[in-house]
């Protein structure tokens, strides 16, 4: 993939330092790789799995090997998550796996950025903008989906008791640590 | 907030969603054929009922699916959510209730 090889380096789109206020730490994501994968449902049931991740799991699901992670964002589309100088290696075992299935896989890394919410005070920090229940019964650890935080789409992860991804697009991203650390302030 | 059940991700707010209009409209089979009156209502004349109707709506900050609704638009009740491509599900009004 000749996208993957030409990766550019690019400035962070908000400060790297991690901020804590009122008990919730808001910290940016280690730069990843990102792939989008699109595959008709019966045929990813019926390969069950790439390079070790689980695709015919239920749909809000993580699946996790080796410290990388697909999440299930819909009946046909995973998002695979790996660190940043692993793109070219997962793409190839992805390929190689799908080999005559009709799918489509695209390098989405550089449109999306990452935060890491943790603390107590994490979910009700998030419910300032996210309308979903994220009491740990409705959302628990391991649901990964596409939501809404105040104006913006993003794409939510629980990763453990008291940390949350959430991931943004690179130009709103200002704007979605801005609405969380106020959202923290007046916890 | 109204809650509104995916066929796919199950119960959602309603601000992931959006409205796309009435369900089971078919595009006619050879346009061509058609003259401009006939045209134009397959374009632009929809039902608009007091009561249940099927619609078509998107999950579009969630899993980005077209589905079908069965909503009644005199109590904004959602009787009914179903996959895109199957029949409206057979429901009387005054069962929906
Ligand atoms: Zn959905």
């Amino acid at each position: 993939m000749l996208e993957i090889r030409n990766r550019a380096t690019r400035a962070a789109p908000f400060p790297l330092a991690a901020e804590t206020i009122g008990g919730v730490t808001i910290a940016p994501s280690p730069p990843r790789t990102r792939l989008s994968l699109r595959l008709r449902p019966l045929a990813a049931a019926g390969i069950g799995s790439v390079a070790g991740l689980v695709l015919d799991g239920p749909i809000g699901s993580t699946s996790e090997c080796d410290g990388r992670r697909a999440l299930r964002l819909g009946p046909d589309e995973w998002l695979l998550v790996a660190d940043a100088d692993e793109g070219d290696e997962l793409a190839a075992r992805v390929i190689g796996a799908l080999a005559g299935t009709v799918h489509a896989l695209v390098d989405v890394g550089h449109r999306s950025c990452g935060l890491l919410v943790s603390g107590a005070g994490a979910a009700t920090a998030l419910s300032a903008g996210c309308p979903l229940d994220l009491a740990p019964e409705a959302f628990p650890v391991g649901r990964a989906t596409r939501t809404v935080l105040a104006k913006t789409e993003i794409l939510l992860s629980h990763l453990d008791a008291d940390t949350f991804e959430v991931e943004c697009w690179r130009s709103y991203a200002d704007y979605v640590r801005g609405f969380l650390l106020e959202a923290a302030r007046g916890l | 907030m109204l809650l509104i059940t995916c066929p796919h991700c199950g119960p959602r707010p309603e601000l992931e969603f959006r409205w796309g209009g009435e369900a089971h409209v078919a595009r006619p089979a050879d346009p061509s054929a058609l003259d401009d009156r006939a045209w134009s209502e397959f374009l632009f004349v929809r039902n608009n009922p007091k009561g249940l109707f099927a619609e078509r709506w998107n999950h579009a900050h969630g899993c980005q699916r077209w589905f079908n609704a069965l909503r009644d638009t005199h109590s904004d009740k959602f009787v009914a959510t179903y996959p895109a491509g199957a029949p409206r599900p057979d429901i009387a009004a005054e069962d929906a209730r």
